[in-house]
């Protein structure tokens, strides 16, 4: 068996350190973005007209088929050849990390749209038929009995979703950008230490994700009681 | 735009012969079937141990169940393949460790990956076969129970047929979800689907079709995959039982 | 037959039963009432070990439950129990219900395990509904089964735990015949139930508990006539309202 050699670590620091900053740079920006346009996308699939709950329907379907990867690659291998016949943008400009991030967003807004339908599809229909026959309006009765309602089912499973894709931004590592594991997988095959820094890219993720997902959970049973 | 499409190109000869572009690709597909359908194996034998582990009234099995769970979920598919991949030889003791090394680097990518996308996905497994048991009513075990059966035959005969009814639904998206992460193999090299569609991108600049190509399998697997699996939910339907109720 | 013998089971620091005691004899019908929450259905299910205790014995047919030696499923075999939800097992066709512990439990064949069934099925008049799933069947229907099943093991004693309190009213007698029915052939039955006309017609005895207590431990007649404690005059008193 081997000996470890931890050594490495502590002179990368910086370096893991700015890996961990772009990594949560893409998460937070692509919970955000996803989240926003996963609402739009709930809202069109619930919508009576025909067209727009058709285009979300397609859209989530079509994304929830393809693996992430693909859509990665799509993005890191195409969209700047695109870019760059439409826009003529100078090849040597370093698209990555704004093609990941569209892409992580594009991607997770399939994700959210469903958890945002389910959520508001949970409360049950005599809520709403409740609201209308007080007078309130369409969308009186989505904001102010819906919504309130849908939004505590759904939160939990929005910041899982969260979390679950901060574990996935790792997948950047198809374009070589340098995010925590990027990082970490870089200092470790330069020192050949590729073992340690792999058993600490596991150690620390678990960490964070481990805490994360324990809060989730607190949040969850603080609101259920 | 100056894109010259080539649709012909998957009938074209690959530089090393013997084989057309076309064949790279379904020798990819072969090989992603063939990853997830082992991984999935492993997923729902160790996946419904560790759940039925959860749910037995013993603090120490169902907390090995917990850490089982915990520990597979909160760290990145990407990171347990590598660490599964390059940590695991250097682990194991010297010669163990040699011999791994010496066998072919494709069974070797192989293995890694199978190991890796059966127990991500047994962790899954493992939550999904656990809150099937939770929700059927408490009154079933021990209806079991007061019959005379032992609790492995409760398990057996009461609690895991109908747990497992409840869970087709959910248990269907985690096998779609491992045809869709086995594409993470590709990542330490081994060729399946979308590392067959990188591969053509290298070597025949035809990027749009290769992609496009892949897509649409994967797209068409997932529609398969659905379609079998709503045709046996429906088979094992309990007369009188609503669609969705235990 | 079955003897309770100070009974006391706590849940942390809540106490659900307190220095319980009581003897059922062969082929003695006794009816357990009491508010909810009273702890009866947890004496109940003391009685075949469905629930632990933590002080006190009790013996069925001379076989100690709290006994850790104890196979617990070789004396449940003998004990039937029916239950408040029915809890037949939804994915079995009901002669499937009928002999799945007959085949697991008894080690009977398959063929004398559906027959000896399909005779049970008939005794609570439900023989046309034998290739039928639980789903297909009334509430009161399911009970029935639920109570052939518990017969089709050959029990030395029958346990009902609410037996008729998730049932429509209307369902409610068809089950409670066969419980007569069953009382007066001199099955030992230990029933909880809020049904005093069923305790009134078969019953020996009636158990009044409450907070945990049995308060009361009374033949019929006497249980009926003049309930010695105020909390028992009290729930008598309620339970004729409705």
């Amino acid at each position: 068996m081997a000996e470890f050699d931890w050594s490495s670590i502590p002179g990368a620091w910086p370096f893991l350190w700015a890996g961990m900053q772009t990594t949560l740079e893409i998460t937070v920006l692509a919970v955000a973005a996803g989240i926003v346009w996963g609402t739009l996308l709930a809202i069109m699939r619930m919508s009576d007209i025909r067209l727009l709950s058709w285009f979300a329907a397609s859209y989530v379907n079509l994304f929830r088929s393809i693996p992430l990867v693909m859509v990665l690659l799509w993005f890191f291998l195409i969209v700047p050849a695109l870019l760059e016949s439409l826009f003529s943008t100078p090849r040597t400009s370093d698209t990555r990390l704004s093609s990941a991030l569209v892409a992580f967003a594009l991607f997770e807004a399939a994700y959210y749209a469903e958890i945002i339908r389910a959520g508001i599809q949970s409360v049950s229909r005599g809520q709403s038929a409740a609201a209308l026959a007080l007078g309130m309006s369409q969308s009186q009765t989505m904001r102010l009995v819906i919504l309130p309602q849908a939004v505590s089912n759904m939160v939990p499973l929005l910041l899982t979703q969260g979390i679950i894709l901060f574990q996935d931004t790792s997948l950047v590592y198809v374009s070589s950008l340098a995010d925590f594991f990027g990082a970490a997988y870089k200092v470790g095959d330069r020192d050949g230490r590729l073992v340690e820094l792999l058993l600490f890219a596991g150690a620390v993720y678990f960490a964070i994700c481990f805490s994360a997902s324990m809060l989730v959970k607190h949040f969850q049973k603080r609101a259920g009681s | 735009m100056g894109y010259h499409w080539n649709w012909g190109i998957f009938l074209a000869q690959v530089p090393s012969g013997g084989t057309s572009y076309l064949g790279w690709m379904l020798s990819g597909l072969m090989t992603t079937l063939a990853l997830s359908l082992s991984a999935w194996i492993i997923a729902l034998v160790i996946g419904s141990a560790m759940g039925v582990l959860r749910t037995v009234p013993n603090r120490w099995l169902s907390g090995i169940g917990a850490l089982y769970v915990e520990l597979f979920r909160n760290i990145p598919l990407l990171v347990q393949l590598f660490i599964w991949y390059f940590v695991l030889p250097e682990l194991l003791p010297e010669r163990l460790g040699n011999a791994y090394k010496e066998i072919n680097p494709l069974l070797q990518q192989f293995t890694a990956a199978m190991i890796c996308l059966g127990l991500f996905t047994g962790a899954r497994v493992c939550e999904q076969v656990r809150s099937g048991i939770d929700s059927l009513p408490r009154g079933q075990r021990l209806a079991g129970l007061a019959l005379g059966l032992s609790g492995p035959q409760t398990y057996r005969y009461v609690l895991l047929p109908m747990a497992f009814r409840i869970i087709v639904p959910p248990l269907t998206s985690e096998f779609l979800n491992i045809f869709k992460n086995s594409a993470v193999a590709s990542t330490i090299g081994l060729l399946e689907l979308a590392a067959q569609g990188r591969q053509l991108v290298d070597y025949t600049a035809q990027p749009y079709e290769s992609f496009i190509a892949v897509t649409l399998t994967f797209m068409l697997l997932n529609a398969l995959i659905m379609s079998l699996m709503h045709r046996l939910e429906a088979r094992v339907r309990v007369p009188g039982q609503g669609g969705h109720h235990g | 037959m079955i003897s309770i013998r100070n009974v006391s089971k706590h849940y942390g620091s809540f106490q659900v039963l307190s220095d319980c005691s009581t003897e059922v004899e062969k082929g003695e019908v006794i009816v357990v009432c009491g508010p909810s929450g009273s702890g009866k259905s947890t004496l109940i299910k003391c009685v075949n070990g469905l629930e632990p205790f933590q002080q006190g014995e009790i013996v069925v047919n001379g076989i100690s439950v709290g006994d850790p030696k104890t196979k617990l499923a070789k004396l449940r075999a003998h004990v039937g129990m029916v239950f408040q939800n029915f809890e037949l097992f939804p994915h079995m066709s009901v002669s499937d219900n009928l002999a799945i512990a007959q085949i697991k439990v008894l080690g009977r064949s398959r063929e004398e395990a559906i027959g000896r069934g399909l005779k049970l099925l008939d005794r609570v008049g439900l023989s046309a509904q034998a290739e039928k799933y639980p789903g297909q069947l009334s509430g009161g229907q399911q009970q029935r089964v639920a109570i052939a099943r518990a017969l089709a093991m050959d029990p030395i004693c029958m346990l009902f735990d609410e037996p008729t309190s998730a049932l429509d009213p209307e369902m409610v007698k068809e089950v409670l015949d066969v419980m007569v029915d069953l009382a007066q052939e001199g099955m030992t039955m230990m029933v909880v139930s809020h049904e005093m006309g069923f305790a009134r017609r078969v019953a020996h005895r009636v158990i009044f508990m409450d907070q945990g207590r049995i308060v009361e431990d009374a033949p019929k007649e006497e249980f009926f006539g003049q309930p010695r404690s105020e909390r028992a005059q009290q729930f008598l008193s309620k339970i004729l309202q409705h």
